[in-house]
């Protein structure tokens, strides 16, 4: 059966119970991970299918605020108070991170606001919602650098540097084309992973059926360049109320050849109020 | 959106601060905690808004959108601050229903109204809006707040004992103390409801003939003049709580009819490929912004039907909150179909959202079907076997 060879797997399967304060402990055993270890330099991509892959935005935001790493959330798609409530579930505070300097996070709602019914003198960085033709977003790329270039005092504060975006779907939705939203991600790469040995971690909705060409380019594009690619699915035969999706891991190596056959794992989960239980495909306690 | 009232957890301290320095003070969710409670101990009180009620699952504010059987498919109501997008059916039968309830739930509740459509006057939406349905209880308190203008302490309101704690607050002239009414729709709302209630109209054909010049930005003139018609009526009344001189605590309800529709100036039903293509996308997003740094919610019917581009409408999904499709059995095969004989149509329940939770209150039943009776729209779980 797929996925045996990892020793956690048994763990999980005898019915482990996490502490419900370390975001999902589950989900660092399936990834092979902790908030100590965590890797560097990594493009991690985060897609959902049919479903509402948020769950996993929350994981990683509180997962790299724990590692004591530095994280800029571009936080698009809900206000400062949803992701705060939620990450207090998982056992992390926002605001107390937003404090004291850890986490620079920009709200796009809010923000949406400000830049639209009133003329910024300084470029702001959602300016492309005044143009009138798709622009790029240089604006935006500038705002993270100089969220996550370290200050020139010298000493090391924070781990490393994380850029967290919830989602670049929503860019697309905003008038941006497919090519902008790569261009940004490839700026963003280059400068928070090689230059600053840092993480990126970005969702990307799959339209599946609906035709979005542009956001086909989009998801294309990015997994090409993914090293870590998270994929949560609704379930094929509809709603079930003990598993509520599919997700599928998939370990890449994008600079090398794909002689190798790249790993991947799939699991479902059911969400419930402060963690994610996962199982084997088939293996949900409530059906077992 | 940072939280009004803060609570005896740890980051409540934290948060307030935040909330000081941050620009907009009022937010739909307030968590409820429990030092919540009306007491003076430690931060602002929690202040009841006619016609609201708090989530059961975490204590976020709700408002009813008028048909108290949508309201518990959708967890209880409508969160303030976020979108109702209503799929309209094919000849837009029931969905204008849904907006009427919507709106008339507002006035009976002594909410303000915004209504904005391109094709109909809001004044003529307003007159017909369905009468409210009241049993002989609150029917009497109903009558006497017509007359009553300034309601006087000592008159003993029948409310629920869960507010009979709350503070009193400025109430509007009709004081329903449920929340979520049923509604008759052969009959109209009483002309001294809707004079007495405050409400905004946005008719586009009025709006457009004015020659002021608006800043272009890829944005259909229409859905420019509307989200700014609606940005202002927020901050003069201060429903974003940063006009110092306004204390609003009351709640905005927006209505937008058939939004998308060519009259807008939007061709998004016309074309497959069209040239204003993230004019509507756009739209939602600046005004989701607007509703969320406000105690607003707001209802739109769409009539995805016409749009043929399936990638705008899977867009336009991922940017609204709620999302119900209606269905309507009028000139489908369905009609004839005895397995629907007691039912008019569908209904969709697309998407619930997930807010401030990693979970949402997704009914367990996803096969509805509904019908309208004169007094009555009712949602039921499909028979399919009897």
């Amino acid at each position: 059966m797929k996925g045996m060879h990892l020793p956690d797997i048994r763990m999980l399967l005898q019915g482990a119970s996490p502490r419900s304060s370390e975001m999902f402990p589950e989900l660092n055993n399936l990834l092979n991970t902790t908030p100590d270890k965590a890797e560097q330099g990594k493009l991690t991509l985060l897609c959902d299918a049919r479903t509402d892959g948020s769950f996993l935005v929350h994981h990683f935001l509180s997962f790299y605020l724990k590692a004591n790493c530095k994280v800029c959330f571009v936080a698009l798609l809900q206000s400062f108070s949803h992701y705060n409530i939620v990450a207090q579930k998982l056992g992390v505070s926002l605001a107390a991170a937003r404090e004291r300097g850890q986490l620079v996070f920009l709200e796009g709602l809010k923000s949406s606001v400000d830049v639209f019914f009133q003329a910024q003198e300084d470029p702001h960085p959602l300016q492309f919602l005044r143009e009138a033709s798709a622009g790029n977003l240089q604006p935006l790329y500038e705002f993270v650098r100089e969220a996550l270039t370290p200050a020139d005092n010298g000493a090391a504060a924070w781990r490393c540097p994380v850029l967290l975006v919830d989602d670049l779907s929503v860019l697309l939705s905003l008038g941006m084309g497919a090519v902008a939203v790569l261009d940004f991600v490839h700026y963003c790469r280059a400068t928070v992973c090689c230059e600053l040995k840092g993480n990126m971690v970005a969702l990307v909705h799959d339209s599946g059926d609906a035709e979005d060409e542009e956001n086909n380019t989009l998801l294309i594009g990015l997994s090409h360049q993914s090293h870590l690619i998270l994929r949560t699915e609704g379930l094929a035969t509809g709603f079930c109320k003990d598993v509520h999706g599919q997700l599928r891991i998939l370990w890449r190596r994008p600079s090398q050849s794909t002689a190798r056959r790249d790993r991947s794992l799939t699991f479902q989960y059911k969400i419930q109020d402060k963690n994610v239980s996962f199982f084997a495909r088939g293996m949900s306690p409530a059906i077992l | 959106m940072a939280a009004v009232a803060t609570c005896g957890a740890g980051a409540g301290g934290t948060e307030s601060m935040a909330a000081a320095t941050s620009k907009s003070n009022v937010t739909s969710f307030q968590r409820r905690g429990p030092r919540a409670r009306g007491t003076d101990s430690g931060g602002p009180r929690l202040v009841s808004i006619a016609g609201t009620r708090p989530s059961v699952r975490n204590g976020q504010l709700l408002v009813s959108t008028g048909l108290p059987a949508l309201d518990q498919l959708l967890g209880g109501g409508l969160a303030v601050g976020t979108v109702l997008l209503v799929e309209e059916d094919k000849y837009s039968i029931y969905s204008p229903l849904l907006f009427k309830y919507f709106l008339a739930e507002g006035i009976i509740n002594g909410h303000t109204l915004l209504v904005a459509s391109a094709k109909e006057d809001p004044a003529d939406i307003l007159q017909e809006l369905p009468a409210p349905l009241l049993d002989d209880s609150c029917k009497k308190e109903f009558d006497e707040d017509v007359c009553n203008k300034k309601p006087e302490s000592d008159i003993k309101m029948k409310i629920a004992w869960r507010y009979q704690l709350s503070p009193k607050m400025e109430v509007g002239p009709v004081t329903s103390s449920r929340f979520g009414h049923y509604y008759d729709v052969s009959k109209r709302i009483p002309r001294e409801l809707i004079e007495t209630s405050k409400w905004h109209g946005f008719f586009l054909p009025e709006k457009m003939s004015s020659a002021d010049k608006v800043e272009c930005c890829s944005l259909t003139p229409g859905y420019m003049k509307l989200l700014h018609f609606i940005q202002n009526i927020i901050y003069e009344e201060g429903f974003d709580g940063s006009n110092p001189q306004k204390k609003q605590r009351n709640i905005l309800r927006i209505g937008i009819q058939s939004l998308g529709l060519p009259l807008w100036g939007d061709d998004v039903c016309c074309s497959e490929n069209c040239d204003s293509s993230h004019s509507l996308s756009k739209f939602l997003y600046i005004l989701r912004g607007l509703l969320r740094t406000s105690l607003s919610a707001c209802i739109i019917t769409m009539p995805t039907h016409l749009i043929q581009n399936k990638a705008i409408i899977a867009r336009v999904t991922n940017l609204s909150d709620t999302v119900v499709a209606l269905e309507s059995f009028v000139g489908s095969e369905r009609e004839t179909n005895p397995l629907y004989k007691d039912y008019h149509g569908l209904i969709h329940i697309r998407q619930i959202p997930r807010l401030n939770n990693l979970i949402c209150d997704e009914s367990d039943v996803k096969d509805l079907a509904f019908k309208l009776k004169r007094k009555l729209f009712t949602i039921e779980d499909k028979v399919l076997y009897k």
